[in-house]
């Protein structure tokens, strides 16, 4: 199964990079994870408990980054081990450009299942997919630039020593973080 | 009017007094003293080579008895292919070893390459999951798809099959040249590509199999799911562990239904019998319906290019095929034999055709292996023909029934050498079309279509005459086609002291109802009440020997061999009459239940006779063994050749390319038939099974070789509302003029002539409906592919 999506972050691309490579980020962003560990040289190890369909499991595995262009682009791949419930493992090549915005996102994930949740859950696995794949790039996105607000300015690294309280509760977790 | 006891009497099935009220007992209903259970370990990875297996991971766990790796059987024998098959080049096809555990490669989702036996089914289960995540197995690029399997040298389901094809078969190959040059002369020439699509068999009880060991005696007992039990005995004992055939007793209690999935020989009943040896306890298995779908042989899974050849008028005069068929990851015993003798011989269906050519390449994959699933490859002939015939009929703008007219062989024809192999003794094809044209109300077609029209469906009509070989059949010639066994069968028939009978047949029964139809050829043959006639099967300690139950040949085979043998009875009972009432053994006729001595009044009764050889005190000892029991093998002379006309109306929902069956008259020439209630049964069970394949059923691996249709939510099986009330006849029936019984089978026979009839039928409606670019459409014709196919 494959996908892929841009999505405009409000956040300068060196942000969004730190973002990526950062266990905590991922954690709170992968639906369903309850622990990451590792870093971006040696990989990371995931746990994350997921119901597709029927079938409810808890996955671990290892997440690997390849193919680095730092600031630009990388590959994120994993395989996860879900007992009884089979496996699920795929990569994902992430790209960041710079736009007047912030940063644009680009994705294309390649995802496969084996065991229970192809036997049982081939239905609904792309729609499945598709929404963890969502829901993971909204968290993500509402981590690096903070709650969505019409009238919210364009988030900027560079004013943030000047921010007040309130424009600082209107960024994001990670960017306050960073900031 | 209808007889209600004997041949031809709509007798009741007797089994089912038990199968419906839950006294049937299956091998899974037993429970032994002192039982283990066994689990077994299967990859979740279609392709793959086995690094380790960490057993220590789970010796130590709760319950835990034993564990087998492939290694434990790497020295013992494989599962064989029952069928040598020669490619063209006269070359022996390519069989690899099929272990009984996968060892050194995984080669399917599915393949078992371990098994835990613990004392509890949850504690196996639990340490199965543990072994299966101690296991390392580095993943293989899974092979699927066939065509690109046999054009890719580098990557091989077998190591040592380098292009993973098993064989390239043709049939019959000296008559290639002549059959090249006809399609070339032929005025017109109609092509159709089209795929008969993966079936999963889906017998109601999944397989199961307990294996025992007594170390006081040596011997072994394995009670399986088997339409066959001597066949599994065979193969365990001669091919696979070495045990002497003495030594090993094969039952099959009751078996909820087979479909050709439990003809064969699977690695876990060997597997049972090795644990019980091991731990000296009973070991049993029972798969899950998951496992079920993995690793049952599956059915069909055929690529066909086939071309036809004919005149303007529509007279044919040449077929041609390309078949690609995949046999999955191992050869499955009958594998071979289904895409080639039990398809191409049958390619030039029941018409006169002079030139017919057909090609198989059997092609190894990453998935479940195939084999023959009802009607085994005589189902992917028929939809081949009767498609492109139908095709035929559009590209010329001729009436698909006039076609059939023109083309099937006259009654006068027979016995008729085909130009693929057979002689197809007897028949009368136009009777059974006829037939079909005047219960479907063919000339009311019209009315229907415009009244359907108002409801905003498509109403379409579809046709399809078929044939098939089958009562399997005559050892001489099978033995020539490459079986590597016999195919006769055989069967004692015991007259108890008291004169109630004991039928001791090969012929396994799950479903079919042996039990009923087999007494009332002995109570009519016999003039003694179908109740005093019992039906022993299925126990290689019982019955004398046996080929078992498929390819419709219990009745055909096993019972003419039960035929012969009451023969014997009956000639027996006459020197012992001639005896009794002092006259000489050539006087004396039977009939009725009755030894007479012709013109006189002087009569013995059969339970007279019967009683007289066990208590033998007036009996011509000295010239004459006591008691009353006679076996008989029998081997058929040839294939019996069942045919029919499936004349099929369906209603497309042209918003949403839903196909609803509406109805579907089937008119058959079975030959005699003895029970017609449970013929009809056969039918209607047969007849839903092919609206399965055709509208429903789709097997689904993704490319990386994972069934993605492993379950019920996601692999649609006919529902009784997705069938129509049947209209279904046997009344035109030429008898097979060579076994004794004049009975043709009548088991697969709605498998195979449903599916061309039912897509057929969608074809003529969208067509109809204007939809007049659509010439073929993939089963299952879901709404998807109709929708799909509509609106192009």
């Amino acid at each position: 199964m494959q996908m892929s999506d841009t999505r405009e972050i409000k956040a300068a691309p060196s942000d969004v990079w730190a973002a990526i490579l950062n266990p905590d980020v991922l954690k709170e962003c992968i639906p369903g994870c309850t622990e990451v560990t590792g870093n971006r040289e040696e990989g990371f190890e995931a746990t994350v408990t997921q119901k597709v369909g029927p079938v409810k499991a808890t996955f671990k595995g290892a997440v690997s980054l390849s193919d680095i262009t730092e600031g630009e682009a990388v590959t994120i791949s994993g395989e996860g081990k879900g007992g009884p419930a089979g496996f699920a493992k795929g990569g994902a090549v992430v790209r960041l450009e710079p736009i007047p915005e912030g940063t644009r996102l680009s994705y294309e994930v390649e995802a496969n299942v084996g065991g229970k949740l192809a036997q049982l859950g081939s239905r609904i696995i792309d729609g499945f997919a598709k929404k963890m794949a969502d829901e993971f790039f909204d968290r993500f996105q509402q981590a690096v630039e903070g709650p969505a607000e019409p009238e919210a300015a364009v988030p900027d690294a560079t004013d943030a020593t000047d921010a007040t309280d309130d424009e600082t509760k209107k960024k994001g977790w990670f960017k306050r973080l960073i900031s | 009017m209808p007889k209600d006891t004997g041949i031809g009497a709509s007798t009741k099935r007797r089994e089912d007094v038990r199968f419906l009220t839950g006294r049937g007992v299956y091998t899974d209903d037993l429970s032994l003293f002192g039982q283990a259970h066994a689990v077994m370990v299967r990859s979740t990875v279609a392709h793959g080579r086995i690094v380790s297996i960490d057993t220590s991971a789970v010796e130590s766990m709760p319950g835990v008895l034993a564990v087998f790796t492939g290694e434990d059987f790497k020295d013992v024998g494989g599962n064989p292919a029952g069928w040598l098959i020669n490619s063209r080049d006269g070359t022996p096809m390519r069989e690899p070893k099929r272990p009984v555990l996968a060892h050194g490669k995984v080669r399917h989702v599915g393949d078992a390459y371990a098994a835990v036996i613990a004392e509890s089914y949850a504690q196996a289960k639990d340490a199965a999951q543990v072994l299966s995540d101690a296991t390392e197995i580095e993943e293989l690029p899974a092979i699927v798809d066939m065509k690109a399997a046999a054009a890719d040298a580098s990557n091989r389901v077998h190591d040592e099959i380098p292009d993973n094809i098993c064989f390239d078969w043709g049939w019959i190959e000296d008559n290639r040249a002549a059959v090249d040059a006809a399609m070339k002369a032929a005025p017109h020439v109609v092509t159709l590509e089209l795929t008969n699509n993966r079936l999963v068999p889906n017998a109601m009880e999944p397989r199961a199999s307990i294996g025992e060991y007594f170390p006081g005696t040596g011997d072994y007992k394995l009670t399986t799911t088997s339409q066959n039990p001597h066949l599994t005995r065979l193969l365990i004992c001669a091919f696979v562990m070495g045990i002497p055939e003495n030594k090993l007793q094969v039952v099959a209690p009751d078996v909820g239904g087979g479909f050709g999935s439990k003809i064969y020989h699977y690695g876990e009943e060997a597997l049972v019998l090795a644990a019980a040896k091991r731990l000296g306890r009973p070991v049993r298995w029972t798969a899950e319906r998951t496992e079920s779908f993995l690793s049952d042989a599956h059915g069909r899974d055929h690529v066909t290019k086939i071309e036809l050849g004919c005149t303007k008028e529509g007279d044919i005069l040449a077929i041609r095929t390309e078949t690609y068929a995949n046999v999955g990851a191992y050869l499955s015993n009958f594998s071979t034999a289904t895409p080639t003798f039990l398809h191409g011989t049958l390619m030039a269906g029941p018409y006169k055709v002079p030139h017919v050519y057909v090609n198989v390449k059997t092609v190894f994959t990453n998935t479940a292996p195939v084999d023959a699933y009802r009607g085994a490859g005589r189902p992917e002939a028929t939809y081949s023909i009767e498609r492109v015939v139908d095709k035929m009929c559009r590209e010329l703008g001729l009436d698909p029934f006039e076609v059939r007219r023109r083309n099937l062989l006259t009654p006068d024809q027979f016995p008729y050498t085909t130009p693929v192999g057979l002689v197809y003794d007897t028949g009368n094809y136009q009777a059974t079309l006829d037939k079909a044209v005047d219960l479907a109300d063919v000339a009311g077609f019209e009315a229907r279509r415009a009244e359907s029209a108002k409801r905003g469906k498509l109403r379409g009509m579809g046709l399809s005459t078929w044939i098939e070989a089958c009562g399997i059949a005559p050892s001489h010639l099978v033995g020539v086609l490459g079986a590597r066994v016999g195919l006769y069968d055989a069967a004692t028939v015991r007259v108890n002291a008291t004169g109630t009978i004991s039928v001791m047949t090969g012929a396994h029964s799950h479903g079919q109802g042996h039990e009923t139809v087999f007494p009332q050829i002995v109570a009519e043959k016999l003039g003694i009440p179908a109740s005093s006639v019992e039906i022993v099967h299925g126990d290689t300690a019982k019955i004398p020997f046996g080929m078992g139950s498929y390819g419709s040949r219990s009745l055909a085979v096993a019972g003419s061999a039960m035929d012969r043998a009451i023969d014997k009875i009956i000639a027996k009972g006459k020197k012992i009459a001639a005896h009794m009432l002092e006259a000489a053994e050539g006087d004396i006729t039977f009939a009725d239940g009755k030894f007479s001595v012709a013109g006189t009044d002087k009569a013995k009764t059969f339970g007279e006779i019967a009683f007289s050889a066990y208590v033998p005190h007036n009996y011509p000892l000295e010239t004459l063994e006591p008691g009353l029991e006679e076996t008989a093998f029998y081997d058929p002379a040839n294939f019996t050749y069942p045919a029919g006309a499936y004349i099929c109306e369906v209603e497309v929902d042209e918003g949403t390319g839903k196909v609803d069956v509406v109805a579907f008259t089937c008119a058959d020439d079975f030959g005699n038939v003895m029970n017609p209630m449970i013929v009809e049964g056969q039918v209607h069970g047969g007849v839903g099974q092919g609206i399965g394949q055709a509208v429903l059923e789709s097997t689904s691996y993704d490319e990386n070789g994972q069934l993605l249709t492993g379950s019920y939510m996601d692999y649609a099986m006919p529902r009784a509302d997705d069938v129509p009330f049947y209209t279904v006849d046997h009344s035109c029936s030429t008898p097979c003029t060579h076994n004794p019984l004049g009975v043709k089978g009548c088991g697969e026979a709605g498998a195979i002539g449903s599916p061309p009839a039912v897509v057929n039928a969608v074809i003529d409606a969208l067509q109809r409906g204007g939809h007049s670019h659509v010439t073929h459409i993939d089963m299952p014709v879901s709404p998807n592919r109709v929708w799909q196919a509509m609106n192009a």
